[in-house]
């Protein structure tokens, strides 16, 4: 995936207003199979995979035993994406690309006892994103209304021109649309197809740079930013992500259980004035003194202003903050997130 | 300006040298730089007034990706920043090169020595593209 494939604000501008295409192929496929797939990820995974019934997929992370977040995760009840090449009886798992080897070795690890297999498909498949208020009706289209049959985090195989396919609701950008999971071979003439069929309506495909940009305003994670093996879920403001109930006994459970109670870190919005963009780095300060850090700082082409996520002290998440911008002080606010909710 | 009477930096920057005594240099980024730099969202020019030095930073212009520092090639007083650009930032691109002027310096001190002529900087560029 190119940082970019015309312009930044102009493939933006497209998926909010449109819709954009993503080759996010990069991401890694998994697939657990066996007797004992679902209790292993609920072993392994923040929220309950047990209960998860066929087409519901569930956001989870993967967490270390002191609660620090090894990968946000998208578990796939059974038949998941691996429906598409035969295997019924799979869970499927959605890892971050930079995530992949690590955890497909943290899965296997934590095998023993288990009896699942772990099967890393990322070659042998691809995945498409179509996002935006067109994305729907235009996959529609090509699926005879596979797409709009689907709520919300639910997934189904579907045909596609011919082609079968996984169909996921689920995106990263902040529009409705879906991720559409395929074998390899014949990834390239999906694309070619939705390329074609969306560019009548200002589809464009869309790199890198606008999926951080679409992603950040919706206030979404990135791993490496908001979430790391330092940072818990709940400093990174997922409680929604992590199911405590009686009876889960998951990898990181009892740190995560008192950090609930009193987080060191706060995820909080940021506002900036001017239109300078603060970077992932930059100090945040309260009278004077560091209270925290930003995670991810762009320019919104959306909002025409600076925005900003940065883990600052509990404390000081209130009232006026300063940061130090490349040597300049800049007043900052935090502001309620995400910065940005598509109109519905 | 007449394009052949410009020279250039490692940075991308051009520098215009008038025929005042002492010289007034006109520093502006080049096609190359501009080229590079799409989908620009803020321009923070120096004041004027300011006095600044050769390899000094003086100002940046920020995409949606990074920010670009833009260094001054001359030493001197800053007279004068385009400040009508900070408005045009979407169309900077389609300008011509001797419009994207960002500041003028009164030099206090020698000419530059360092500068690139045309045909030096369009090799560095081509040599960088590769």
């Amino acid at each position: 995936m190119p940082v970019q494939y015309t312009s930044i604000l102009e493939e933006h501008r497209a998926t909010r207003e449109a819709v954009g295409l993503f080759d996010i192929s990069h991401m890694g496929r998994l697939s657990i199979t066996g007797p004992d797939a679902t209790a292993f990820l609920d072993r392994l995974v923040t929220r309950r995979v047990s209960d998860l019934p066929a087409g519901h997929i569930r956001y989870g992370l993967v967490c270390n035993p002191a609660g620090g977040v090894l990968d946000d995760v998208l578990v796939y009840g059974a038949p998941g994406p691996a429906e598409v090449w035969g295997d019924h009886a799979a869970l499927g798992v959605v890892v971050n690309a930079g995530n992949r080897d690590k955890l497909v070795a943290w899965f296997k690890d934590h095998q023993s006892g288990f009896d699942v297999r772990v099967d890393d498909h990322t070659h042998a498949t691809a995945t498409v994103a179509v996002q935006g208020p067109r994305a729907i009706e235009t996959v529609d289209r090509l699926t005879r209304g596979a797409a709009s049959a689907l709520q919300n985090y639910r997934g189904a195989r579907a045909t596609l021109d011919g082609r079968p396919v996984y169909l996921s609701r689920t995106g990263y950008t902040g529009e409705d649309g879906v991720e559409i999971i395929c074998p390899a071979a014949s990834a390239d003439g999906l694309w070619q197809r939705l390329v074609a069929d969306t560019a009548p309506c200002g589809g464009v495909p869309v790199g890198l740079g606008a999926r951080d940009t679409l992603r950040l305003e919706a206030a979404m994670p990135l791993y490496g930013h908001e979430l790391s093996d330092t940072i818990n879920p709940f400093e990174a403001g997922l409680h929604f992500g992590v199911t405590l109930a009686e009876g889960r006994d998951f990898i990181g459970r009892d740190v995560l259980a008192s950090a609930q109670r009193s987080p060191a870190r706060r995820r909080v919005g940021l506002a900036l004035e001017g239109r300078r963009a603060a970077r992932e780095g930059t100090p945040v300060l309260r009278d004077g003194q560091p209270v925290g850090v930003v995670t991810s700082g762009t320019f919104s082409p959306t909002l025409q202003r600076p925005i900003a996520l940065a883990l600052v002290d509990p404390a000081a998440d209130t009232g006026p903050l300063t940061l130090d911008l490349r040597g300049k002080a800049l007043s900052a606010t935090t502001v309620p997130l995400p910065f940005y909710r598509r109109p519905r | 300006m007449p394009s052949n009477d410009i020279c250039f930096t490692e940075t991308h920057e051009w520098v215009h040298l008038s025929d005042e005594t002492p010289p007034v240099a006109t520093v502006g980024l080049s096609a190359f730089a501009l080229e590079a730099l799409t989908d620009l969202v803020h321009l923070e020019l120096p004041e004027v007034g300011r006095t600044v030095e050769a390899g000094e930073n003086v100002c940046e212009v920020e995409s949606v990706k990074a920010v670009s520092e833009i260094y001054t090639p001359v030493t001197g007083e800053v007279t004068a920043a385009h400040e009508a650009l900070v408005d045009q930032l979407e169309t900077l691109t389609e300008l011509p090169q001797e419009d994207v002027w960002l500041f003028r310096v009164r030099l206090s001190g020698d000419r530059p020595d360092t500068l690139l002529d045309t045909a030096a900087y369009q090799k560095l560029c081509e040599d960088g593209a590769n």
